[in-house]
């Protein structure tokens, strides 16, 4: 893992500031989706080899939710969105 | 050959230089009844059982590394049956069982110890917790003990039992629990599945799953096609590579377990201690090196090194529950990944294609699972029906309603 990490508004900080929540790729279904739309949007993960993207909380720090993109083999971080902007720019 | 003090007279008195390898560098033949896909632990104890329970020997398990260069060979090496939930304790109780007859089973020296599991507690909540467990242990026929404080200190005087913050009260001990040489479990079974002629692949990576009509009929690997009926995957840390190759669903993330031993020291931890202030465990190898570890880095990763940050939370846990640590030098450091499950708890099943069959989702817990998962999963593809010690590890459960969540952590992975 990269030892730093660029927070949009914090600037570079050790990335010992954050905690991870998990897959960010997954969005979250409607109340009335089924049952398995439910079910894969829970327990279900692509688990790639590869860029991944993640929600991480920057508790240490501004406490927003961003959005980090790397790679799960070679520990390279791509980006790192506000979790909101991210939202927004996908269509969420 | 099979092993006898006879057989190393023998072999002591020719020098040494007459012994057999263990097993055969096999050439991939064009078709198989069954391959198994991970060389490690769990892949050869299942052809191992394939082949000696179920009279299944037209069988080939694929290695894409050396064999045992995976999780088998990364691991802390306890053995334990002290779990609380009524759908995982039976099947680790029927692990330890076969742990408890493994040397004789394969005439192999696995240096199984018995030295005692003991987990701590440090507050009157978790004694309770403990308490409880240890019910749900007996309830299944597992004897477990409670140990006070003052039995403790005379047991192991060395802790920190009166720190501010996690003092020390007492403990809950399995006596039959403790440690196997891990590196021998692997080359066990590896020789006791090949002497019933299985054949072991290395150095063979799957790279593709063939399906016709639904059904698979092979593997395209980087040795070429191989053909068989049915195909089993016990490839946990690569399980949703390997699995998408299927087009599997999975509910698991991999995630970066690290483990440390220290140069070697005079005998002086008797028992594998597990600090219950945090997760850290720590046991004497018979080298003398103390080997311990505690938890997954805690992101997604396929990367065989965790991170230092980590390293150094570990050693702390350490230094707080065994001041003295701290005057020990680390000699190296290394990490395996994990098929963390949605639950914490392992998957033994079918698959929504009918030739293909799972065993994946071990988080930390797949070493002293060796045995049973060899069992469990070799039942499941001979007999198509799942072995009663495993009915709750199905794939399954999460749809169902019935996960085995032993730490209640809910679906986040890299919290169980």
């Amino acid at each position: 893992m990269a030892s730093l990490i660029t927070c949009p508004h914090c600037g570079v900080r050790p990335k010992e500031e954050f905690t991870i929540r998990g897959d960010a790729s997954l969005v979250r279904p409607a109340p009335t989706a089924s049952d398995e739309a439910w079910h894969d949007y829970v327990y279900v993960r692509a688990n790639p080899r590869g860029r991944t993207l993640e929600h991480w909380q920057h508790v240490a720090g501004c406490r927003r939710f961003l959005v980090v993109e790397r790679d799960t083999f070679t520990h390279e971080v791509h980006s790192v969105t506000d979790g909101a902007a991210f939202a927004t720019e996908n269509g969420r | 050959m099979r092993y006898s003090a006879f057989s190393i007279v023998k072999n002591a008195l020719s020098g040494n230089l007459k012994w057999k390898p263990q097993w055969r560098q096999a050439e991939p033949k064009s078709h198989y009844d069954v391959i198994i896909v991970g060389g490690g632990g769990h892949g050869l104890a299942t052809a191992y059982y394939l082949a000696k329970e179920f009279g299944i020997k037209n069988v080939a398990v694929l290695e894409k590394g050396y064999l045992g260069s995976g999780n088998v060979g990364r691991n802390t090496t306890i053995v334990r049956s002290n779990y609380m939930l009524p759908g995982n304790e039976p099947f680790y109780e029927f692990s330890m069982k076969l742990w408890e007859g493994l040397e004789r089973e394969l005439n192999y020296n696995v240096m199984l110890s018995q030295r005692g599991v003991i987990m701590l507690y440090h507050s009157d909540g978790q004694r309770d917790a403990y308490i409880r467990r240890g019910n749900a242990m007996w309830m299944e026929g597992v004897a477990a003990e409670l140990i006070e404080r003052d039995q403790l200190r005379k047991m192991i005087p060395f802790l920190n039992y009166d720190h501010a913050r996690y003092p020390i009260l007492g403990g809950l001990l399995q006596r039959r629990a403790g440690t196997a040489r891990h590196d021998a479990v692997a080359w066990g079974y590896a020789r006791g599945a090949d002497r019933y002629g299985v054949d072991i692949i290395e150095h063979c990576e799957v790279t593709a799953i063939r399906r016709e009509n639904g059904v698979v009929t092979g593997v395209e690997t980087t040795r070429g096609f191989i053909g068989c009926n049915k195909l089993a995957l016990a490839a946990a840390g690569n399980t949703s590579r390997v699995g998408e190759m299927a087009d599997l669903k999975l509910p698991i993330e991999s995630h970066v377990l690290q483990a440390f031993v220290t140069e070697a020291l005079k005998p002086c931890i008797d028992h594998v201690i597990v600090y219950g202030g945090g997760h850290f465990y720590i046991s004497q190898s018979d080298k003398g090196g103390l080997v311990f570890g505690a938890e997954i880095d805690g992101y997604t990763s396929y990367a065989q090194r965790g991170n230092l940050a980590t390293a150094e939370h570990v050693m702390e846990e350490g230094v707080t529950m065994i001041p003295g640590l701290s005057r020990v030098r680390v000699l190296r450091s290394w990490a395996g990944v994990m098929d963390m499950s949605m639950d914490g708890s392992p998957i033994i099943d079918r698959t929504p294609i009918d030739n293909l069959y799972l065993n994946c989702g071990w988080c930390y817990g797949g070493f002293k699972a060796t045995p049973a998962s060899g069992y469990c999963f070799a039942h499941l593809i001979a007999k198509n029906d799942t072995h009663p010690v495993a009915r709750a590890l199905r794939l399954d459960r999460f749809a169902r309603g019935y996960a085995v969540d032993e730490a209640g952590a809910g679906p986040q992975p890299n919290l169980h």
